[in-house]
């Protein structure tokens, strides 16, 4: 089998969940496009072991590793996933902006305002 | 062309196809279900270059385990049935998205195929590592050091996510009766 088989097939998976980590706006969609660029990784982590034809087999043990992080990534991310829901009632990323720099601008503008939008206390 | 490279070309297409889905469906339980099949996928895929336990272990853990757990994410975070048109990002920022995962796309692939191009990976030959007997060997004769360690850390981090999860479940006072914490809502209800 080529090697650029796997390799490109890796490529366009890793791309796919860059695309799906910086498109999607739902925390859980985001952790799932996580998920195939970790599984990218490893499918490269694999077919160069094949390929090197490793004593060790460090790519094969890698993936299990990598495997395994990503297990533990999904169980603290979910976990942070549903604090956050339970607090604030909303999984959309875009909402989450407590830590945003002040927008100058922004400020002016809700100065302005007859009756300034009021901020969730928390 | 052989049979495992055809194959291989397969189950990359699906692979590739179900994860443009996970990524551009509409509807949130259909991500899960699509990530199912990708991951499927490319358990099959490790299975073709004579990966056997690796695939195994992606069936048991990612397929059976990450899914489910996904599943039930989506289903504590009260996610809709059905379509829900605010999933994705506004347009502008979909379309930087595109234009950034197209461009590491060409980045990856023009170089992957100007580096490797003619290498074969062979698999006909007898030694191909990769059997369960032999990955469990490496695994506990070489690295059996850094998988102890993986083994703290994973313990570390399911108690950091109970922690996380844990319903506040209200502070003792002095006769050690429980009293519960007043909801934390900020709005009045």
């Amino acid at each position: 089998m080529p090697l650029l088989m796997p390799v490109v097939l890796a490529g366009l998976l890793f791309s796919i969940g860059a695309y799906g980590v910086l498109a999607r706006r739902n925390a859980i969609l985001v952790l799932m496009s996580v998920e195939l660029m970790l599984n990218a990784v490893n499918i490269n982590l694999v077919a160069f072991d094949v390929w090197l034809r490793d004593e060790l087999l460090a790519g094969q043990v890698f993936t299990l590793f990598v495997i395994t992080i990503a297990a533990a990534e999904v169980g603290l991310g979910l976990a942070i996933v549903l604090l956050v829901f339970r607090q604030r009632e909303t999984s959309s990323l875009d909402q989450l902006t407590e830590l945003h720099e002040p927008d100058p601008e922004a400020d002016a503008a809700t100065d302005a305002a007859p009756e300034p939008v009021q901020e969730r206390a928390s | 062309m052989t049979l495992v490279e055809a194959l291989f070309g397969l189950l990359g297409v699906v692979a590739l196809g179900s994860g443009l889905l996970v990524v551009t469906t509409r509807q949130l339980v259909h991500a899960a279900l699509w990530l199912v099949v990708c991951l499927g996928a490319i358990a099959g895929c490790y299975l073709l270059l004579s990966a056997e336990l690796v695939a195994w272990v992606q069936v048991l853990i990612y397929v059976g385990a990450v899914v489910v757990l996904l599943l039930f994410g989506l289903m504590l975070t009260r996610a809709p049935i059905g379509v829900s048109a605010d999933l994705d990002a506004p347009p502008m920022q979909r379309v930087a998205a595109a234009v950034v995962a197209l461009g590491l796309a060409g980045i990856v692939v023009v170089s992957s195929v100007d580096g490797f191009r003619g290498e074969r990976i062979e698999l006909s030959s007898d030694d191909v590592g990769g059997s369960s007997a032999a990955a469990g060997e490496a695994v506990f004769r070489s690295w059996v050091l850094p998988f102890e360690v993986l083994s703290v850390l994973l313990l570390a981090a399911l108690v950091g996510a109970i922690v996380l999860s844990r319903r506040e479940i209200g502070t003792e006072d002095r006769t050690g009766s429980r009293t519960a914490l007043p909801p934390r809502d900020g709005d009045g209800r």
